[in-house]
């Protein structure tokens, strides 16, 4: 168990310093979340109650279309160098390289948030000051589903042609539970009338991540080889 | 150097056996009744032209893809059922090397000790790295290395623990003498250690000084072609075609 | 190894399916007849309302074929044999089929009763969503050549696939319906009514037999071609060798 939590680091470690020494891809994903921030901004906007009434829901969608960007990347650098026949050769347990994966990814999806949150708050008129802990709370609940399941479908997708569309028509019909009880939970944050109902969300999320971590962990040795 | 990574074998084990192996992709056969015996201590030439079926045939030694029908046993274990009995044996060079261009070349070689269970043993990496000629360039980023550079190290990262069971894929392509010479001692002290070495390649001239065994497949079919220099018949026997002897 | 299939298993000439096809036809056919005869007019929509009559039955019926791919799925899993995949996919085709045709059909029966193309009542989107999943699932298999690796992926898929159908039918629902919803209360509805709906609920599930055992016989026709291949090629193989 303890060498098979090694393994995990290590590719979450290589994963992350890949990243980091290249830094392209997380700029161009940090940078085309915020763009779409605007662009909502601009197609909803300028009244500001229209801008609130759809913040929840914008700031999740710009989540989701950013993060699926950096899903089939870290798969599409092991597959460029032809490190995934490398990977799988190392006996051992090949969840270890979905738990390694889906660590890397979760970092890059929170730190692309630390980014587009607070850009929300501003161009949404969202207050989220005195919400700051149990908004992050939601984000982070959220976003475990979230790459739970884009991790485990883009060890199919990075593998085919059209891989940029495939992934999102494979992977959002599937988050729908999760974007819905995401929104509704941030917006309850956001709403002081509706202040009971944010704790009860985010309990649905707990459930949620667990069964979706549990079924792609599960599912993902099935996945990953050849 | 310890030579046996993992469980030993009775002495008179083939280290490996293949048995009817067919590959089909789609409605493409690659290969068509193949079987194939190395023994302890064997090294096998595999030529024939491109797209013949070599690659298709290591990576199904190498556990990386099944076989749509036949029996693949190294050391006499299933490589079917038991692909971690082989890959804890096993060395493999493969065409594209799968060294991460983001990482320098140590970081390259202690990843690959973490993934494979090993102790992150910096002397042993530095002996390694001494070893494949790269001792100068560890703390580089691999993004700046030569194909030939690359390929040196994903030999080293074989030597850090030394297999039992040796596939090269074209392993002379883009190395120069030294690198050449490399390659053929590490395959000289896999075999020579009881391990089984199995070289594809074009470049026969450069694996004749090692082979004793060389195999042609021919669309998808082995032939064994008799050699001279080596030839040593009871540490390797071949035998070709679909089983219509 | 893994014999997928030999010559003997794949059927000459299913003479069970054509029966079975034309059976089904008369009993869908007899069904409707007796929908229509039978059921009065209803108070508010006319006639309009008989298209529950196949709405339902179609939503029923897809519901039936995605469970039956996430049995036929982990099936796989447990015999790691072709079959299964071949069954799994032919369910998921015709699962769709019907998901398809009930969302159509609840589209009209919408601009029927409300004046709307759509609504966003919680089943009917739910089915909208599982229709989308399943999509999902077929375009992956369209993608993939190699059929074990297709079997393998489109396994997972199937089952995980399944495991989100309850989760998004809840989730929706709690959506539209927020937290606290009350218990829905049960239509009432004539007995006339449930009768018919039973019967077209029977005629459904023989029309999703029927698609699924004659798509699944397709499959086994594509495979014996296959296998033919491979006969000529081992042919070629031993002049050769």
């Amino acid at each position: 168990m303890n060498a098979e939590m090694h393994r995990v680091f290590a590719i979450a470690w290589k994963d992350v310093t890949a990243e980091r020494r290249s830094k392209a891809n997380f700029n161009a994903v940090a940078f085309f979340a915020g763009l779409m921030l605007i662009m909502f901004g601009m197609a909803i906007g300028p009244d500001n109650a229209a801008l609130a009434s759809v913040s929840a829901g914008v700031l999740w969608l710009a989540i989701l279309l950013s993060g699926v960007l950096s899903f089939n990347r870290s798969y599409e650098r092991e597959i460029e160098a032809g490190a995934l026949d490398a990977l799988l050769l190392y006996p051992g347990d090949r969840r270890s390289i979905f738990i390694g994966k889906f660590l890397a990814n979760l970092l890059f999806v929170v730190l692309v948030e630390v980014i587009i949150v607070p850009m929300a708050a501003i161009l949404f008129k969202m207050s989220i000051a005195p919400i700051f802990l149990p908004l992050a709370g939601i984000l982070f609940l959220g976003t475990v589903g979230f790459v739970a399941l884009g991790t485990f479908y883009a060890a199919m997708s990075s593998r085919l042609r059209a891989r940029e569309v495939l992934l999102p028509l494979l992977l959002f019909p599937m988050l729908i539970p999760l974007l819905l009880a995401s929104v509704r939970a941030t917006a309850a944050l956001l709403d002081p009338s509706l202040a009971g109902e944010a704790a009860e969300w985010a309990k649905i999320l707990v459930i949620f991540d667990v069964i979706f971590l549990a079924a792609t962990f599960v599912a993902f040795e099935h996945v990953i080889e050849g | 150097m310890k030579h046996q990574a993992a469980g030993t074998a009775a002495a008179g084990t083939p280290a490996i056996e293949v048995e009817g192996v067919t590959r089909r992709f789609g409605s493409r056969w690659v290969l068509r009744g193949v079987d194939l015996r190395v023994d302890q201590g064997g090294v096998l030439a595999l030529t024939g032209r491109n797209g013949s079926g070599k690659t298709t045939l290591l990576r199904i030694l190498a556990t990386l893809l099944q076989p749509s029908r036949g029996t693949v046993r190294i050391f006499g274990e299933d490589a079917l059922t038991h692909p971690d009995a082989v890959r804890e044996r096993l060395g493999f060079l493969a065409h594209n090397p799968g060294i991460y261009d983001d990482l320098n070349a140590d970081e390259n070689l202690a990843f690959a000790q973490r993934m494979s269970r090993q102790s992150a043993d910096p002397a042993r990496r530095a002996e390694v790295l001494a070893r494949v000629g790269l001792v100068d360039a560890g703390r580089e980023r691999v993004r700046g290395f030569s194909t030939g550079m690359r390929r040196r190290l994903a030999l080293g990262r074989i030597l850090l623990r030394p297999p039992t069971l040796l596939l090269l894929d074209e392993p002379y392509a883009s190395f120069d003498a030294d690198g050449i010479a490399l390659v053929n001692e590490v395959a000289r002290s896999v075999a020579d250690a009881g391990g089984a070495v199995v070289i594809a390649t074009h470049d026969l001239d450069r694996a004749a000084g090692i082979m004793d065994t060389r195999a042609e497949i021919d669309d998808g079919v082995l032939v064994a072609v008799p050699i001279t220099a080596r030839a040593d018949a009871h540490r390797t026997v071949l035998l070709a075609g679909s089983g219509g002897v | 190894m893994k014999e997928l299939y030999s010559a003997a298993s794949v059927p000459p000439r299913p003479t069970y399916l054509t029966w079975f096809g034309w059976f089904t036809l008369l009993f869908l056919i007899a069904a409707e007849v007796v929908g229509y005869m039978t059921s009065p007019a209803d108070a508010g929509m006319g006639h309009l309302q008989k298209i529950m009559y196949v709405h339902v039955p179609a939503a029923w019926a897809g519901m039936l074929a995605f469970f039956a791919a996430f049995i036929l799925s982990i099936m796989y899993f447990v015999r790691r044999s072709l079959r299964f995949d071949l069954l799994a996919a032919a369910a998921v085709e015709a699962g769709v089929l019907m998901t398809g045709l009930a969302l159509v059909l609840g589209s009209i029966w919408g601009r029927a009763t409300w004046g709307v193309w759509w609504t966003w009542e919680p089943r009917l989107t739910s089915t909208a969503i599982m229709f989308l999943m399943y999509v999902g699932y077929l375009t992956l298999r369209g993608f993939t050549d190699e059929d074990d690796r297709r079997a393998r992926w489109s396994a997972a898929v199937g089952v995980i696939a399944f495991l989100n159908v309850p989760i998004v039918f809840y989730s929706v629902r709690i959506w539209d319906r927020g937290l606290h919803q009350l218990p829905s209360t049960s239509e009432s509805m004539s007995p006339g009514y449930w009768n018919n709906l039973w019967l077209n609920g029977v005629a459904f599930l023989l029309v999703l037999g029927f698609f699924m055992a004659s798509r699944y016989h397709v499959a086994q026709l594509e495979r014996e071609v296959e296998l033919r291949r491979e006969e000529n090629a081992m042919r070629g193989s031993a002049r050769n060798g």
